[in-house]
């Protein structure tokens, strides 16, 4: 009963996104244009940041920052539909909330996934070079947090009911996180307040795993600690959709 | 259908000065709905209507009373009233980029229907309520009453017995609105569903209901027919305008005979004549019966009329006369 619902819900919302393809279209055009116009930029400095491929440093940053970006803004869609009585009339049905939040989470999980495939693939093109289990481990984990990332945001989008109130609160905890998180740079290079203010971003801990994971290196504490973290952010992102989800008058 | 003993919902509101505030928004309502009833919920805007229909659709938890739909409660059994229950609300139920029959589709099976039911279900509804042709038409590509008809074919996809609609027709111009008063009466005559519709027109409520609960400040005021409570209101309202102003108090004299409340007497605009006319009226019981009457009498006495009307009292008189105000004052 509860996976047809989850089913049910995934693939209205899948049929809606593909009949719109400027988001798709748009979503997998960002980690291209950030490849072709950053990735150049960061060939010759590889050796500098301690790496010996770019793109072993650069795609890892690239794929959390899929994954925090595309999913954070993934609330918007859900306040639309909030407006238009949408989730109103699917909480009169018998369904289960937390299928009508999963069906919507796993659309957006298969976006990243498609997302972070074409990112990987087209890397190769340029230059990447790495343990290929390795990047499979690391779009899991990409995927995982993406989904954490989604639950919240669908969770604030249900809270606040408004893009003017969601819109602020998105931005000023996403630019942070980003720049924080090392994503375009390693952490290592910064001065030690950076570094020091960094060891307190989870995602920090997640970026630095999948890099080591690109590059073969499995059984590390650095990336144990992604592994961990990602984990306790996708367990806290669903307790808090599915609480939001369940909570009358939501 | 539906039984509700002391129902009452609080919200906890924060007012200045960030003092916890409770703001009783339903305070304890008995509701008692016959299998095949049409009732009118009618109260005007922040009466409550629709946080009773919130709760009694299982949307909202009451703070204190019981209900039971559908023969089911609604605290302990809301998923077999969710079941039982089909619900328009005046939000609408559709996203406006998809298409309309998927939805309708979409929809029955959240209620655990096949595909293939879903699909038949729908296309019979989309049928019933006019919008054929309409199957792959997206929401925001429709009229105010194709979408409104579109959140009622959604509503009765599965086949609810009990129908809860919310402002039915709030938004749509009178042709639309006569046409979907059509369509809910329908609901009853072909597929004997009762039906349980908020409204804060007075002209739907009478149009549509069997029965009318009236709300006000989250009280239940009234419950009775239409008719009956109109004829609670003390008759009918005669208003005369008399040519000759001076004439006003000899004409209120003869309407006071027959009159069952105050004779008020107005300076009129309405005057043909070189004098300004003066308005008299009052309420009379059976009035249909007096007026010929009065009429003989003001003949008799030399005065005037420049015109005479009678008018039944309305639901808004009655609303008037239970709340001491006028729901059209508190506008649309």
């Amino acid at each position: 009963m509860f996976w047809r619902e989850t089913s049910i819900v995934f693939r209205r919302q899948l049929r809606m996104a593909l009949r719109n393809p400027a988001w798709v279209i748009i979503g997998l055009v960002q980690p291209i244009l950030y490849l072709c116009l950053f990735g150049p930029l960061l060939e010759p400095l590889a050796g500098t940041l301690g790496a010996e491929n770019a793109y072993t440093l650069f795609v890892p940053g690239l794929l959390v920052q899929l994954g925090l970006f595309g999913a954070l803004f993934a609330g918007f869609g859900l306040i639309a539909e909030w407006r238009a009585g949408v989730i109103e009339a699917e909480r009169v049905t018998p369904a289960s909330r937390t299928a009508l939040l999963l069906g919507r989470i796993l659309r957006d999980v298969l976006q990243l996934f498609v997302q972070g495939l074409v990112l990987i693939g087209l890397a190769f093109l340029f230059g990447l070079t790495g343990s290929l289990p390795g990047m499979a481990l690391g779009l899991v984990l990409t995927v995982l947090l993406g989904a954490a990332c989604a639950a919240a945001s669908n969770a604030l989008a249900l809270t606040t009911k408004s893009e003017d109130v969601m819109a602020p609160v998105i931005n000023s905890v996403a630019l942070p996180v980003l720049l924080l998180s090392g994503i375009l740079l390693p952490m290592t290079i910064g001065p030690q307040w950076l570094q020091v203010v960094s060891d307190f971003m989870p995602t920090k801990y997640i970026v630095n795993a999948i890099r080591e994971l690109f590059t073969g290196d499995f059984w590390t504490i650095t990336t144990m600690w992604g592994v961990v973290w990602t984990l306790v952010l996708f367990a806290a992102g669903l307790w808090v959709g599915t609480r939001t989800f369940r909570r009358e008058n939501a | 259908m539906i039984h509700a003993r002391g129902l009452a919902r609080t919200f906890e509101g924060r007012g200045r000065g960030k003092a916890k505030e409770e703001v009783k928004a339903v305070a304890g309502v008995d509701i008692d709905v016959a299998e095949g009833e049409i009732v009118g919920f009618l109260g005007p805007n922040g009466a409550g209507k629709t946080t009773t229909l919130r709760m009694l659709t299982t949307l909202l938890k009451p703070t204190a009373g019981s209900a039971t739909v559908a023969g089911f409660d609604v605290a302990t059994q809301s998923q077999q009233v969710r079941r039982s229950i089909g619900y328009v609300s005046q939000s609408g139920s559709t996203s406006p980029e998809a298409r309309a029959g998927e939805e309708v589709m979409d929809h029955g099976m959240l209620y655990g229907i096949s595909q293939k039911q879903a699909e038949s279900r729908g296309r019979e509804l989309f049928e019933q309520l006019d919008l054929e042709g309409l199957w792959e038409r997206k929401p925001q590509a429709m009229s105010g009453g194709q979408r409104r008809r579109l959140d009622i074919a959604m509503g009765l996809v599965h086949d609810p017995t009990l129908v809860f609609l919310d402002e039915p027709t709030t938004g749509l111009d009178p042709q639309a609105r006569a046409n979907l008063w059509t369509h809910i009466s329908d609901l009853r005559t072909r597929r004997g569903a009762t039906i349980f519709l908020t409204t804060h027109y007075l002209d739907e409520a009478d149009a549509l209901c069997d029965r009318i609960l009236v709300i006000d400040h989250g009280s239940i005021v009234a419950s009775d027919t239409p008719d009956a409570l109109k004829r609670q209101v003390a008759g009918d309202l005669v208003s005369l305008v008399v040519a000759d102003a001076s004439k006003a108090a000899a004409a209120a004299e003869l309407l006071g005979r027959i009159a069952d409340t105050e004779v008020e007497v107005t300076a009129a605009q309405a005057g043909t004549g070189a004098q300004a006319g003066a308005g008299v009226s009052a309420r009379v019981r059976g009035a249909g019966h007096e007026v010929a009457g009065l009429i003989r009498g003001l003949d008799a006495a030399g005065i005037d009329l420049d015109s005479i009307e009678v008018r039944r009292p309305t639901l808004d008189d009655v609303f008037l006369d239970l709340t001491g105000r006028s729901l059209r004052e508190q506008g649309a």
